[in-house]
């Protein structure tokens, strides 16, 4: 047992460190809403990592990995999360990636991984359908097969960002009398610039446009865009929920977040004292801390596992769980810490034409309400938290 | 001991209930509240002729004679349609001010307008830097003459941009946070020197930042006694939260019923969730939470006339208990609904808005829990 950072590894910090300070791009700052983000902003980081050779650090170095040990990838994870850096998104690089260069044919590493690695594909995913969500293996899509193509059917929902997306993976159902409902899914590649494929934004509760409505009618895929076996496409979709999962903990960010919650209530007063002089709040403070604590020493644990050759498995479920959960702790005390400046609905304030001369509240209240609401979403997607505690109820317990 | 309401009471109830169902359908006040003026003018005059504005007061100021009760039935039935029209700025507080501390002047000129539906009030005590203490003041009030110079920002007044008259807390002596030396003023908005910025609030209301920028007003501006209004407003504040929590549990019923009945509607692995043990059981946890929000609400509202102490705890335990509870019921709501609960489209959504803001007006859990162990 040690959890020190040897010199190499220290030396792999400073060398990163040097890396983003000198080459991430300065003008996105310090960005709150993702959803305000453009197409460019989103793949600016991406494009410079994709050039150094840093932007798929987990996969395979014959796929272009950088070959760390999962401590150095911790390591880079913490240092993007100091500058609140803008990740390259993981439905490329987290979840069709590894789909693909797994069990994906040698022509569709050679097709699609480059432009993963580049941030010069966009890529969305196609799972959930309006009835079917927690029940995933319920979905109703089709893909028949037609000489040469797959004709797809179907409707999607919460496909996050895919207004930008080049390509999409959906799972679509290709055998309707298999005995079990996950034995007749296919994970198929679609162009989303396929005539017959709509994608229609779904207006959220803070006001953004961050996931949609896909609908896919009589769209025409090649039949070498399925991937692995057909009828086989639940073992992958399993496969990238387990990878989507670990991801999902976001230590690095919450530690950065923790760290902004301090530094609002030592703005914020009580009584004329900084608000985190308030015992109160401290002691709140403090036990996300140490519920924070606790989540990065698993997710460590986990990554040893995973360095000693374990996959990430059923316990990838409790970093998801907790680790949502103190997103949304995070985004509770921030709420309280602004008071009664949460109130204001910054997105009508933005579009007005009024005087900045009198600007309304400070600047870290800006997205502190609208965050708490979006950030709702994290129990619910990616397996909701009960899915993930029935994953671990019959993988864990055996029950 | 008696729960139960008087026939009138009942009637009333009856009455606001059919008017928000058949009036303020859920269509409808999305329309009002993404309207520019974003609040219907109209439902205010039917609420005027309806004898609603004038429910909490007595008889001799034209009133109906009734009181916090009836506030409380009203704004349970606006908290279920999640109704956005000023009651508690222009009824609870402004006319709670003038109940207790106006002069027969005062009462003349504004009461009855208030009671007519011809003027709306805001009431404008929140600061930048106060956080939930009515004495933590900037704004001042200086003696000028017969009158006084009004100097200070107000923030986040809630439905100030509908308002034609605002209640202000200055402060006339002591220093920020002396228990001594605030005051409350009747202003015109449209006085010189008042700058307003308006916008929306994310549970769809409208608000505005206020700067007084050397306000002049008159002496008889001064409602109460000058320097000694710190008791005048906890007593108000104290109505104004027994009305927010009744607003808040009208929101959390219809918030638990509506998951209730997705749970029985949604299906997935071949049956409705409502069947799964796990839901079942946090939403007879939402229930609980609500039916004792129900409960410390009925006792906050009963106490608002007992001895000074009792009422500020008992509406301190209400605000700790309905904020609470408005934090379970509707984090839960959003959960159970799954991805459609976090999406513009279903209610559910803005309930838990609602119920979120709720948390952060006259006080947090944490400032009436402080307030009441200060109590103990």
């Amino acid at each position: 047992m040690n959890l020190e950072f040897t010199p190499e590894e220290q030396a792999f910090r400073d060398e990163v460190r040097a890396f983003i300070e000198e080459n991430y791009p300065k003008h996105l700052g310090d960005v709150g809403l993702r959803e305000d983000l453009s197409r460019e902003d989103f793949l600016a980081w991406h494009k410079v990592l994709g050039e150094k050779g840093w932007s798929v650090p987990a996969w395979p170095v014959e796929y272009g990995g950088t070959g760390w040990t999962p401590t150095q990838r911790y390591i880079w994870s913490e240092e993007n999360a100091r500058v609140n850096a803008i990740m390259p998104l993981p439905f490329g690089v987290s979840m069709v990636g590894p789909v693909i260069y797994t069990f994906g044919s040698e022509e569709q590493k050679a097709r699609h991984l480059p432009g993963i690695r580049s941030g010069e594909v966009w890529w969305c995913q196609g799972y959930s359908e309006p009835g079917a969500g927690s029940d995933l293996a319920s979905l109703k899509t089709t893909a028949v097969r037609d000489g040469d193509h797959y004709v797809i059917n179907g409707q999607k929902t919460w496909t996050t960002l895919a207004q930008y997306a080049d390509w999409g993976f959906f799972l679509c159902r290709t055998d309707p009398d298999a005995a079990k409902p996950q034995e007749g899914i296919s994970f198929i590649l679609v162009d989303m610039k396929s005539p017959g494929v709509e994608v229609k934004p779904i207006k959220l509760l803070d006001g953004g446009y961050e996931v949609n409505e896909t609908w896919l009618t009589d769209v025409r895929v090649p039949v070498e865009n399925l991937v692995g076996e057909e009828n086989k496409g639940w073992t992958y979709a399993k496969f990238l929920l387990a990878h989507e999962r670990s991801g999902i903990a976001g230590v690095a960010r919450s530690k950065r977040g923790v760290e902004k919650l301090r530094e609002i209530a030592a703005n914020e007063t009580l009584d004329g004292e900084p608000l985190i002089d308030d015992l109160d709040f401290a002691r709140k403070v403090s036990q996300l801390e140490i519920d924070l604590a606790a989540l990065e020493i698993t997710e460590l644990r986990t990554l040893a596992g995973e360095q000693a050759g374990k996959g990430p498995g059923p316990e990838s479920s409790i970093l998801k769980i907790k680790g949502t959960e103190i997103q949304q702790r995070l985004t509770e005390l921030t709420l309280e810490a602004v008071g009664s400046y949460s109130a204001p609905y910054y997105g009508s304030i933005a579009n007005d034409t009024g005087s900045n001369e009198y600007p309304i509240g400070p600047d870290y209240a800006h997205d502190s309400a609208a965050t708490y609401f979006n950030m709702r979403k994290t129990s619910i997607y990616g397996g909701s938290n009960e899915i993930q505690r029935n994953i671990i109820t019959k993988m864990i317990l055996g029950l | 001991m008696d729960f139960n309401f008087t026939e009138e009471q009942d009637m009333v109830r009856d009455g606001l209930s059919r008017l928000v169902r058949e009036q303020y359908d859920w269509e409808t006040r999305r329309a009002a509240i993404e309207s520019d003026a974003g609040w219907r003018p109209e439902i205010w005059a039917q609420l005027a002729e309806l004898g609603i504005l004038g429910m909490p007061f007595s008889e001799d100021v034209g009133g109906f004679g009734g009181g916090a009760i009836d506030a409380m039935i009203v704004m349970e039935e606006f908290g279920k349609g999640l109704v956005v029209e000023p009651f508690v700025p222009t009824v609870v507080c402004a006319g709670g001010f003038l109940k207790h501390a106006g002069s027969d002047a005062q009462r003349e000129e504004h009461l009855s307008a208030i009671i007519g539906g011809e003027r709306v009030f805001a009431f404008a005590y929140a600061e930048p830097r106060g956080r939930y203490d009515y004495a933590d003041l900037e704004t001042t009030a200086k003696k000028d003459g017969d009158g006084y110079v009004l100097n200070g920002h107000k923030a986040v007044v809630i439905g100030a941009p509908w308002a034609s008259h605002l209640m202000v807390t200055a402060r006339t002596g002591g220093d920020r946070r002396d228990r001594e030396g605030v005051s409350v003023f009747i202003v015109d908005k449209s006085a010189d020197g008042i700058v307003t910025r308006d916008y929306e609030t994310v549970d769809g209301r409208r608000a505005s930042e206020i700067y007084f920028e050397n306000v002049s007003v008159p002496a008889d501006a001064l409602i109460g006694e000058e320097g000694a209004a710190l008791p005048l407003i906890e007593q108000v504040t104290d109505e104004a939260i027994a009305a927010q929590c009744a607003e808040a549990c009208g929101a959390m019923k219809v918030a638990h019923a509506m998951t209730v009945e997705y749970s029985r509607q949604r299906k997935q692995f071949g049956v409705p969730i409502g069947k799964f043990q796990v839901l079942q059981h946090r939403m007879v946890d939402m229930y609980t939470a609500y039916e004792t929000s129900v409960s410390l609400t009925y006792l906050a509202t009963i106490k608002l006339d007992a001895g000074e102490k009792e009422r500020k705890r008992t509406a301190s335990a209400a605000k700790v208990g309905v904020g609470q509870a408005a934090r379970l019921i509707g984090q839960e709501a959003v959960q159970i609904h799954g991805g459609n609960g976090v999406t513009d489209e279903y209610a559910i959504g803005h309930y838990f808005k609602r119920l979120t803001i709720f948390e952060s007006e006259f006080g947090s859990v944490d400032h009436h829990l402080k307030r009441h162990v200060s109590l103990s």
